[in-house]
């Protein structure tokens, strides 16, 4: 074994206190009927070895010089400092915080974790964190299903496909139902979810609406005239977030949010094709207790110093078994670790330009292509740092930009098959104008 | 003893407080390392950010403003500190943590063994790490392909047919699992007749908690005197209506099901699902493969059995293993081998090479897949570090792994039998329960004040009151990377506090004492939460 510490001598020292005569001899309970009859994994390798293998799969990965992909993920930077903090072995090799006194690190950090979403939502509660945004959506809504004791969900078709099929799974399990709210994708349309549409659909037997904030094609939704349709009928608002932009949009508390969730992985995560990511979900207080997940709380020891605890554990798996309120067991601590980090290390200037670049650069990258004749903006609302735009023949385009280390964002058209030709254009502060000159030059070139 | 060597703050005088002096502020007794908020002054900066130019800002006048309605009208209250109070701030709060890196974590049922390094070197390879999980296959070669070996080495150690490596956790393996179980009896005509989900007493909350949210009913299935599931109450529970038995093995209690072979004979006999919860899976690789022994399904823990770090409690991952019968329902988003010959790829990359024309895509869903469990196909950075794990070991130091968990929770049985109580006294697999019930009642000693008084000795107490069905449990897990010294010296512990509970159980209660704090009032944190910090002009 690579990592044994074990002598020969040692092993035949410890079978001699066991009292068996061999290492087989601790397996023997398992029946002769079920031992395996193949085990064929490939030989050891050392460190220079395994090194090499890795770096071989790694080097099969073409990271794109320019890429406009965002769709969910974005790559932003990540402050040295954010991977000096989480790859501190006292912080990566603990475990869950069930010995708070000698995990105040874990648990002070996750305290300020929650403190940092609650300010950036303007919401009184929240978790310790999720597996990412789609889950934590996911298990927001069917919170807003304990809450309001009701069984159907709605979510307009501007949220991220993604957390739509993961929300769709979740609900199969204790059987809600799930009715989409159809955005505003026809020509000359908006691109948003219209809120008499959403009032159309909504009745006393929904949850909840969920609703994007900016939605996925980057635009900016009617959330406070959204959640207004949904408090009509007795249900709440579930507001998709993406943190980055919290630094200058309106916390969702502010237009009527109930529920908050969001993916976190702006906040200093590596894109790491895909995860691990960390999700985001805040509420009010008067909710709390139906709240899945961890939830860490401040308190004080024997001498009165304070400290810091897993806490309203009464609402999980391990101790209420089948009546809990998620079979979540795990946070996403070390993820949730950077997001603290990060936005420790921006601050509140720091993510407001993170925002700010990011949306220049989006207006820059779309305009440049509309002036140059390339295509169109598909709708017609503001956007954030995200946007759709029509180009002729895009399909063809946007492969052969790949083959020059380009990515022209994300085809909308495999999701919404009305949106062919399309293209969704990501920005963020990483993006410089050298970046958008090449896009509109590669475009123009495959013309 | 203690875990690291702390000055006494000044001020306090029980020796407890931070590793070292905290900024003006943090040092009178009573705060042991201020919030990040409390160090907060107003237009300190760490991060710096370039500024648009005046280019890129005129282009892009023409684009729709973001109306003033939408905009904040008061920025968020995140700190404002320079990057070395930063550090600073988190670096002392890392002081105040245990972990594996610094000794002896054995936690029951979390498996926390060493967690090698040369893993995070290659998880964090940019060409990995700046992966977009949307980029296209031909961009992403690499992550498909260290995907697609990942889940031919978990097939082979597990001896099941189609693995997916969606799921994030071990619960949501769970989730997965139930959720195929379910699909599959649908898809032949039982989804409504089959309502329930059978469970042994021993098992992990989470199976429970998992069986309702799928809309199960859970029926609990007794162990026997031995420790085991009793068959004769598994029998009578499969009826027609049973959908799956949810089975951890080897058990919570660190027995291996003697009789495993009879207990899925049973199930399938019943045309219910046989689950495992792969868990425990640290203890039997090379010896039982769950898969070909006739189980349906399991998850494998990553962070667990292949050795990515916990993170403080996550991310892990919680891949599931399926048989044939369940592998059309497998979710989303899995890693195929487009083009190429499977074994020949297979032998290549076990020698270190490439194979020329070997194309890797993301298959389309499967057309009765149960769907997604989450984005894009999971947690890829705990896979590359998986990978990295198994392809260190090879099948002999994967054999040698279990073969010196398992020896050394049985070492440490005998080590401790005769100073605590053993519920179940026979060959245990990689961790072992014993019960503080004679500490309890012949000297008011419970099974948390031992674990307190461990953490005086500088150690991390076992997982203790799990399982529920062992009084006052202690859930011990050593896990293969600690050496016999190590064991030893915990020995020692375990006989030192058992001895100081006949003679002097006060100061047995009195622990911890050498901690950054000492006990925590979790009852008045649970009766009047406080979640979040509160700013001094929250209010006005």
């Amino acid at each position: 074994m690579a990592y044994s510490p074990h002598t020969d001598a040692d092993r035949e020292r410890m079978l001699a206190a066991v009292g068996v005569p061999s290492i087989d001899g601790l397996f023997d309970d398992i029946p002769q009927a079920v031992r395996p009859t193949s085990f064929e994994i490939p030989p050891p390798l050392v460190e220079q070895e395994v090194r090499g293998e890795l770096a071989r799969l790694a080097g099969l990965n073409r990271i794109p010089e320019v890429s406009f992909l965002g769709a969910g993920a974005y790559r932003h930077l990540i402050p040295a400092v954010v991977w000096e903090v989480i790859g501190r072995s006292e912080f990566a090799t603990s475990y869950t915080p069930y010995q708070p006194e000698v995990s105040q690190g874990t648990l002070q950090s996750i305290y300020e974790f929650q403190s940092l979403i609650c300010e950036l939502t303007g919401m009184e509660v929240a978790t310790a964190s999720h597996y990412d945004g789609a889950t934590a959506t996911a298990e927001a809504a069917l919170m807003a299903c304990r809450l309001t004791r009701r069984d159907r969900i709605a979510i307009s078709t501007a949220v991220n496909p993604q957390i739509r099929r993961v929300l769709a799974t979740y609900c199969s399990g204790p059987g809600i139902e799930m009715v989409e709210v159809d955005a505003d994708l026809a020509e000359g349309g908006s691109g948003l979810t219209p809120v008499e549409v959403a009032a159309g659909v909504l009745d006393d037997g929904f949850a909840c609406l969920v609703a994007q904030q900016p939605n996925f094609f980057g635009g900016i939704e009617p959330m406070r005239e959204l959640g207004d349709a949904a408090h009509a009928v007795g249900a709440q608002l579930v507001a998709v977030v993406e943190p980055v932009s919290l630094g200058l949009l309106a916390p969702p508390a502010d237009y009527g949010a109930d529920l908050v969730a969001a993916e976190g992985q702006s906040l200093g995560i590596p894109l790491s094709y895909g995860g691990p990511y960390v999700g985001l979900m805040a509420a009010f207080m008067s909710a709390v207790r139906q709240m899945p997940g961890r939830l860490v709380g401040a308190t004080h020891d024997v001498d009165g110093r304070r400290g810091y605890v897993l806490t309203l554990q009464a609402r999980e798996q391990h101790i209420r078994r089948e009546k809990a309120a998620s079979n979540i067991c795990t946070n996403q601590a070390l993820c949730a670790l950077a997001a603290t980090t990060y936005l420790t290390a921006v601050g509140p200037k720091g993510l407001a330009e993170v925002g700010e670049l990011s949306t220049v650069q989006a207006r820059h990258a779309a305009a440049s292509i509309e002036r140059a004749g390339l295509g169109e903006r598909r709708f017609s609302a503001p956007y954030f740092s995200e946007v759709a735009i029509r180009i002729p023949d895009a399909e063809r385009r946007h492969a052969a930009l790949v083959e020059q280390g380009i990515v022209a964002g994300h085809p909308l058209w495999r999701d919404y098959p009305q949106l062919a030709d399309t293209l969704l254009l990501a920005a963020t502060e990483l993006t410089t104008d050298q970046h958008v000159e090449r896009l509109v030059d590669a475009l123009a070139a495959t013309k | 003893m203690s875990i690291v060597e702390r000055p006494a703050s000044p001020g306090d005088p029980s020796g407890r407080g931070a590793a070292f002096h905290s900024p003006p502020g943090g040092a009178e007794l009573g705060i042991v390392e201020p919030l990040i908020f409390e160090a907060s002054r107003r237009d300190r900066r760490a991060v710096r950010f370039p500024k648009a130019s005046a280019h890129a800002r005129e282009a892009g006048q023409d684009q729709p403003d973001l109306p003033a309605s939408v905009l904040r009208t008061r920025a968020p209250r995140l700190p404002e500190v320079s990057e070395l109070d930063l550090l600073r701030h988190f670096n002392r709060l890392a002081h105040l943590n245990y972990a594996i890196d610094l000794n002896f974590y054995p936690l029951g049922s979390c498996t926390m063994k060493y967690n090698p390094k040369v893993n995070e070197w290659a998880a964090r390879l940019p060409a990995f790490a700046e992966s977009h999980p949307l980029d296209p296959d031909a961009l992403a070669q690499g992550s498909l392909a260290l995907e697609w070996l990942l889940a031919e080495l978990l097939k082979e150690i597990s001896g099941f047919s189609a693995v997916s490596l969606q799921p994030a956790a071990g619960a949501q393996g769970e989730l997965t699992g139930l959720l195929m179980a379910r699909a599959y009896h649908r898809s032949r005509g039982q989804g409504e007749q089959r309502s329930k989900v059978l469970v042994p007493d021993s098992s992990h909350g989470t199976n429970p908690a998992t069986a309702t949210m799928v809309g199960y009913s859970v029926v609990t299935i007794p162990s026997n005197e031995r420790g085991g599931i009793d068959l004769d109450a598994l029998r009578a529970a499969l009826g027609p209506d049973a959908a799956a038995l949810m089975i951890t093995n080897p058990s919570t209690l660190g027995i291996f099901e003697d009789q495993i072979d009879q207990v899925i004979a049973a199930v399938k006999q019943a045309g219910a699902i046989a689950y495992m919860d792969g868990a425990n899976l640290n203890a039997i690789l090379g010896r039982f493969r769950p898969g070909e022994a006739g189980f349906d399904v399991m998850h494998f823990n990553l962070h667990k059995t292949f050795s990515t770090p916990h993170g403080g409690g996550g991310p892990g991952a919680g891949p599931v293993g399926v048989s044939e019968r369940l592998a059309p329902f497998l979710p989303g988003s899995l890693a195929t081998l487009a083009d190429g010959d499977p074994d020949e790829v297979r032998r290549n990359a076990w020698a270190g090479r490439s194979t020329p024309g070997a194309r890797f895509a993301l298959e389309a869903d499967r057309p009765e897949s149960i769907g997604r469990v989450r984005m894009h196909t999971g947690n890829f950075g705990m896979f590359v570090r998986a990978y990295t794990y198994i392809r260190s070991n090879g099948a002999a130091g994967l054999r040698e792994i279990s073969d010196d968990a398992v020896l050394a929770a049985n070492y440490l049985r005998v080590g401790l039998a005769d100073a605590y109580d053993l519920p179940y006294d026979r060959i245990c697999k990689h961790e072992v329960v014993f019960s503080g019930r004679r500490q309890k009642r012949q000297h008011g000693i419970t099974t948390l004040d031992i674990a307190k008084a461990i953490l005086d000795a500088g150690v991390h107490p076992p997982t203790i009151y799990f399982p529920l069905i062992v009084e006052e449990a202690l859930m011990i897990e050593p896990t293969e990377t600690e050496s016999l010294e190590t064991l030893d010296r915990f020995i020692g512990v375990m006989h030192d506090i058992a001895q100081r509970a006949v003679e002097d159980p006060e100061s047995v209660k009195r622990s911890p004492v050498s901690t950054p704090v000492g006990r925590l009032d979790e009852a008045s944190a649970a009766r009047r939460p406080d979640l979040r910090h509160t700013f001094a002009q929250d209010g006005d």
